[in-house]
């Protein structure tokens, strides 16, 4: 049955200050209600910080992140190019470059965050899901990362493939992933793999940004940072 | 009353780390960041990137093979048209031979999903390439019309002078070898011309973007196989991280890689499947490592943490 809605006055209704009571009728106003209720704008992008977010840990997943991009932009050079561009142009064979040390580095910042945010117990007050999609993008990275070598279409490629084939058969996997089908194989590394790695990666950093960094372990009510800045409701709240 | 949670929970809980900070904060310019971010690494990768340059050894064809090591590639091709080379006998997804895949008692991953690349090694490797010649050679036809017991009596007593004459044809002793050392030579002819690559992976098409025959039919060489070894690439040595000469190569594979130095891994015959199953199962208990009492409690035990919050802590 079709809902007849009322034009919305001046005053009203498609601004984020709509009230959370307000009846939405559709599946994309439903949606929207949701994601400003999750993740208001303030909440996305915000100007502050709290205080314990000072430590040199931190760089490393924005350290991450920054390799992520030149890795996708030095990517995106090659293979607007072509797979064998790089083997004929020194101009190529520099792009390819910066595309695998992009990648040392995307890998060396990750492991360094994945290990800070272990030390950190960052899964703490909610945060499970943020600490699997971090894991699961690491072992996506890993994923597009090894298609990369197959697609060098070089002495190292070839040998990669011949000798890595005896994983994915034993697996069974290889009966569909053949790692000497270099069309198949660019597939992976161009196109499925980078937009598998971006979306768990933008999920990751969504997730970060709802529930926020997450506090010092032991961090309590009576700290000089928190100690007169506690809302009571929340005592009473943490008391039942 | 409700259950204290564990001060390392998952759980989102009443405590500080489940609730919005109420504390003294700081300004924060996420954007600001980023930018930076991207500009440092940047400069930093270009500038590694015009210091180190990256690896790029030309690859290896059968032209190159049959060319640099003729006597190998009859060996191997002797091999091929037996059925007793790795390829021959590899098992799923090529071909159906008995007991080859790897299984861990019932789990036989490798036949469930069967032999979906089909490679018949003497058909596919040898014979097939020859029948595409405009003359296609004698030897081919008395191949083709023998026995299965006649081709195999053929190519063991032809594998067994080769490997008298260490693996010189020209020095092997005349026998009854049939065809098999004329079907031999053609196959090195039509190698060193280079024209083995192109019909061994096109098949006879315009396009190709699939070298499995020759992936294989090169892996069974020993040639491949040394070249590899001398550039410190084979899985016995940590290969799997190596890159070519001195650079890095996938590194973060180095728990991967770290099964195939050791024993018993290394020398079982199912060795690919049981590491692969263990890598899984590791990166499964880090996926879920905020469910595991005991590991989730590592953090407080060994304050780490302490020197990452120095700060906070200095100033409780």
């Amino acid at each position: 049955m079709t809902h007849i809605v009322q034009q919305p006055t001046s005053e009203s209704t498609d601004s984020p200050d709509r009230g959370p009571d307000e009846e939405f009728y559709t599946w994309t106003g439903k949606a929207r209600r949701w994601m400003l209720k999750t993740l208001p704008p303030d909440k996305l992008l915000p100007e502050t910080q709290p205080s314990y977010v000072a430590s040199w840990i931190y760089v490393f997943g924005m350290g991450a992140i920054a390799s992520l991009v030149v890795l996708i932009v030095s990517g995106v050079v090659l293979g607007l190019n072509g797979p064998s561009w790089w083997h004929l142009s020194s101009f190529g064979h520099f792009i390819n470059s910066t595309h695998l040390w992009s990648a040392e580095f995307f890998f060396l910042f990750m492991v360094v965050h994945l290990w800070g945010k272990f030390w950190m117990a960052s899964w703490r007050g909610g945060r499970l899901l943020t600490w699997i999609t971090g894991v699961v993008a690491f072992a996506a990275s890993i994923g597009a990362a090894f298609t990369g070598y197959l697609v060098q279409t070089n002495f190292e490629s070839e040998w990669i493939s011949y000798q890595a084939k005896d994983v994915v058969n034993a697996t069974g996997i290889g009966a569909w992933f053949n790692l000497a089908n270099v069309g198949q194989m660019f597939m992976w590394h161009i196109v499925l793999l980078p937009l598998a790695v971006a979306a768990i990666v933008a999920l990751h950093v969504l997730l970060v940004r709802v529930h926020g960094v997450v506090a010092p372990i032991d961090a309590a009510d009576t700290d000089t940072q928190l100690r007169d800045a506690v809302i009571p409701e929340l005592h009473d709240k943490a008391d039942k | 009353m409700s259950k204290q949670l564990s001060a390392m929970s998952w759980r989102k809980g009443n405590g500080v780390a489940g609730r919005p900070w109420n504390g003294a904060k700081r300004e924060y310019d996420l954007f600001k960041e980023l930018t930076v971010g991207v500009i440092v690494v940047s400069l930093l990768v270009v500038a590694v990137s015009a210091i180190f340059s990256s690896p790029d050894d030309k690859s290896v064809t059968l032209k190159s093979w049959a060319n640099s090591q003729p006597n190998d590639f009859v060996v191997t091709t002797n091999a091929e048209l037996g059925h007793t080379s790795d390829s021959a006998g590899y098992g799923p997804p090529y071909n159906s031979t008995t007991d080859a895949s790897q299984t861990i008692g019932a789990l036989d991953l490798q036949s469930l999903a069967g032999v979906k690349i089909p490679i018949d090694s003497a058909k596919d490797f040898v014979i097939g390439p020859l029948s595409t010649l405009p003359n296609t050679p004698a030897a081919v036809s008395t191949w083709k019309a023998a026995s299965s017991a006649q081709q195999t009596a053929w190519t063991d007593a032809y594998g067994k002078a080769l490997d008298t004459a260490k693996g010189d044809p020209a020095a092997v002793a005349s026998g009854n070898y049939g065809p098999v050392p004329a079907i031999t030579g053609e196959l090195l002819t039509m190698a060193k011309q280079g024209s083995l690559d192109s019909v061994l992976n096109a098949g006879g098409s315009f396009y190709n973007f699939n070298y499995t025959r020759s992936m294989l039919f090169l892996g069974d060489s020993a040639y491949f196989t040394d070249l590899a070894t001398s550039l410190h690439l084979t899985g016995d040595q940590w290969g799997m991280i190596n890159g070519i000469g001195y650079y890095p190569g996938q590194s973060w594979l180095w728990m991967f890689s770290l099964f195939y130095q050791i024993e018993p891994f290394k020398s079982l015959p199912n060795a690919d499947l049981v590491i692969i199953l263990i890598v899984a199962a590791l990166t499964m208990v880090l996926m879920i490592v905020p469910l595991i009492p005991g590991l989730r409690d590592l953090p407080r035990l060994i304050p780490i943490h302490r020197l990452i919050w120095k700060d906070y802590y200095k100033r409780r």
